[in-house]
């Protein structure tokens, strides 16, 4: 007889606290690990390892602005601005002081961080839209500031070429290496956020994002866990700049601007606003859905014209299908992919007795 | 069954990336900019790259060989550039072509890793011309650098064959792109006698008014370079017009330049007078462009609708043109076997000689130093109905640019 179970039921706090809520879940990450780190490298090719490590990039940007926007309920629309402090970081430390990556990124996180916390500080006094418009300045004025101060963009031309990383004397260049650094630092991110998300902070900031007066009242202090918000939030931007920059060889802020930060804003939207599964999930869906479609278009249309001809219209066509595609998401679930998935888990948990 | 139609929609993404093509021709990874905020060039440029492409299959390809341009739009965009990139290097693509400043930084390392050559025409920076450096990629068109020069030369013609004592703007787009052309400037001012400044328009670039003034009333220049981009040469020509500046002493770089900004800056009789400069023929009077009418009457159609767009679909044209001239030489020394490697491709590109297809190319020398080309540029002005060339093709203070090379590659 095969046996379910029926329900959450937690008999004391420390189950009730555990990062898996069912025994299933335990399995499934365990699961998914040995997927993306034995299985995929195995049986993928160079060209998907390629998609998977642009994937894992994204996915610590996009916990990162989850974080501050899911969970804090602060918008920021400048997370690009706090890449590429943390890529010029990087690259300047490991071009001038011959640091390994390691260091570096730690350390182009902290400074993202530190900037980040400059940049929280109207979130203090003003929210919402205004809170946006104060970070999209901060968007323009840090690229202004890369753009014009040569000692940090290193020169004229406002891009560092920066080695690969190099790990115990090993130079990380071959795809499957690079694929397991970016895979490692991702599943951190993760691991990190799923555990900030239930610790005291993480329900500071759900409560400051729910009602900041009532957090206020109920003895939180808004102005501190808003600061804090703001440092993860960037630490995770900065350190998303700095594996751009080591995964391309290159720093440059062209790679960061406004419209990355709105990529990133779609991310979690579609993936689901405070969740690190639809982080995750937007990540991969925003990343990988204008190459299936391209990919679907060509397999389709080479069957009825040249491809030259075709390529005028895949483009066009893909833009529209893309934000068609964004838009039928949302409207099926207006709460991401995130929301669709528990939707899918939830039937198949009573199925076939649904009712 | 909403959940099924999902999950199905899911599977048919997941099957469709699982799915790589297949071929055997000879492939050439091209990436595009139809859409995004540049596709006012892509939407040009790209169907001049196939019409050349389909014009050299139409006659048989490369000794036999067919050639397959697989065109990939990455919207300007560095993370699909690079999974386009990947996309080439896993269809066993010869020769790949990066649209885009910060997409050629982006795969530079890659392709030297991969041993695929690429072209960058008038992108990236001045220093990748140093074939040394930068082994895999040849940006074949002049560099800012080179521009700068040829501004200058054309400068000096323009006013009596003397530059003592003249006062030269330099307006330009306030990113690394648009500054490029000030170390040249630095360089040549004290050979040369003359004296610039620089006037930075912040982006977008449309608001520009403070510096024209700047520069007609009080610097009063004698001539104004301008290194724009977007709609902002469009906006520049509008604003000295404006201010009465003589648009016979401004000379624009090479994305400042299109029929589409002449048509944004009111047409050409309002434009006339602009000074353009092109690392590709401009106008539609090349033998080439009439065989490629010739393909398409022959097919029974209309002549493209980018054709009218010159100054973009001829270097459409003439990327592909280089590119073909490449892969031709490289399966000539492959005794005309369509088994060739990027090596082979760029070996071919070191034996590129006598090419200029009636006038739409410059006469290309590309060495193992020098992946410019030699730099060279021609200056074609805006006449009442169209392009009117000022000069032949040439290049001006080779010497001067070739040393701020050896200089850039000493700082690194």
């Amino acid at each position: 007889m095969l046996h379910r179970e029926s329900g959450f039921y937690k008999t004391d706090y420390k189950s009730d606290m555990g990062l898996y809520r069912l025994p299933i879940s335990r399995f499934a990450a365990f699961g998914m690990l040995v997927l993306f780190f034995a299985v995929a490298p195995l049986v993928l090719s160079e060209y998907h390892l390629t998609l998977l490590s642009l994937v894992a990039i994204a996915v610590v940007g996009a916990l990162g602005l989850n974080i501050l926007l899911g969970y804090t309920g602060q918008l920021s629309i400048g997370h690009a601005a706090f890449m590429s402090v943390g890529a010029y970081t990087a690259a300047n430390l490991a071009n001038n002081f011959d640091l390994p990556f390691l260091i570096t990124l730690p350390a182009g996180g902290l400074m993202a961080a530190a900037v980040g916390v400059m940049v929280g500080v109207p979130s203090l006094r003003i929210k919402g839209v205004y809170l946006a418009i104060a970070t999209l300045a901060a968007q323009f004025i840090i690229e202004w500031i890369i753009n014009h101060s040569p000692s940090i963009s290193g020169g004229v031309q406002a891009s560092i070429e920066v080695d690969r990383p190099t790990l115990l004397g090993v130079k990380l260049d071959q795809p499957a290496e690079l694929y397991y650094f970016l895979l490692i630092v991702a599943v951190i991110a993760i691991i990190a956020t799923q555990n900030l998300i239930r610790s005291r902070i993480g329900r500071a900031f759900i409560a400051i994002r729910d009602q900041d007066i009532a957090a206020e009242i109920i003895g939180i202090s808004v102005f501190k866990y808003k600061l804090y918000a703001f440092a993860i939030s960037s630490f995770y931007a900065g350190v998303t700049g700095v594996l751009y920059t080591y995964y391309l060889g290159i720093a440059s802020y062209e790679q960061f601007q406004l419209g990355v930060s709105i990529d990133y804003l779609a991310m979690i939207i579609i993936g689901g606003l405070g969740s690190v599964l639809g982080s995750v999930l937007g990540a991969f869906f925003v990343t990988l859905l204008p190459i299936g479609i391209r990919l679907a278009m060509e397999e389709i249309g080479t069957r009825f014209v040249e491809h030259d001809v075709l390529a005028q219209v895949i483009s066009q066509l893909r833009q529209i299908l893309f934000g068609v595609l964004i838009i039928v998401f949302l409207i099926v679930e207006p709460d991401g992919l995130n929301r669709l998935w528990i939707n899918i888990r939830n039937y198949f948990r009573v199925w076939p007795f649904s009712y | 069954m909403r959940l099924l139609t999902t999950l199905g929609a899911a599977a048919i993404v997941a099957s469709s990336i699982a799915g790589t093509a297949s071929a055997k021709d000879i492939i050439i990874g091209m990436m595009c900019d139809r859409t995004g905020p540049t596709s006012v060039t892509g939407t040009a440029l790209c169907p001049g790259y196939h019409d050349y492409i389909n014009l050299v299959n139409s006659k048989g390809g490369v000794m036999g060989n067919k050639l397959v341009a697989h065109e990939i739009d990455h919207e300007y965009k560095v993370p699909p550039a690079v999974e386009a990139y990947q996309t080439y290097k896993a269809e066993g693509a010869v020769l790949v072509s990066p649209y885009g400043t910060p997409m050629v930084y982006a795969l530079v390392q890659k392709m030297r890793e991969d041993k695929i050559p690429g072209t960058s025409a008038g992108f990236g920076s001045a220093a990748a011309g140093n074939g040394e450096r930068y082994p895999y990629m040849f940006p074949i068109a002049a560099s800012y650098w080179s521009q700068a020069a040829a501004a200058v030369q054309f400068a000096k013609d323009k006013l009596g064959g003397s530059l003592k004592g003249k006062k030269i703007a330099y307006i330009y787009y306030d990113n690394p792109a648009g500054r490029e052309g000030l170390p040249v400037l630095e360089k040549l001012a004290p050979k040369e006698g003359f004296e610039y400044r620089e006037f930075a328009v912040p982006p977008p670039g449309i608001e520009m008014g403070p510096q024209v003034l700047d520069i007609t009333r009080r610097y009063r220049a004698d001539f104004v370079i301008a290194q724009l981009f977007g709609r902002a040469p469009s906006v520049a020509l509008k604003e000295f017009k404006r201010a009465g500046f003589p648009l016979e002493k401004i000379v624009g770089f090479v994305w400042a330049g299109s029929e589409g900004d002449i048509q944004a800056a009111g047409g050409w009789e309002a434009a006339e007078g602009y000074n353009t400069i092109q690392f590709a023929g401009v106008g539609s009077d090349y033998p080439v462009l009439q065989e490629i009418r010739d393909m398409y009457k022959a097919n029974g159609s209309e002549d493209p609708s980018a054709m009218k767009y010159t100054a973009y679909y001829n270097r459409g044209v003439f990327q592909a043109a280089v590119h073909v001239a490449a892969i031709e030489n490289a399966v000539k020394a492959k005794g005309g076997s369509g088994d060739i490697t990027g090596e082979n491709v760029r070996d071919g590109f070191y034996e590129i000689k006598d090419f200029t297809l009636g006038g739409l190319l410059p006469p290309l020398e590309i060495t193992r130093q020098d992946h410019e080309g030699g730099g060279w540029v021609r200056i074609f002005k805006v006449g009442k109905t169209g392009y009117v060339a000022e000069t032949d093709w040439f290049r001006a203070f080779r010497p001067e640019v070739v040393e701020l090379l050896a200089e850039e590659e000493k700082a690194k």
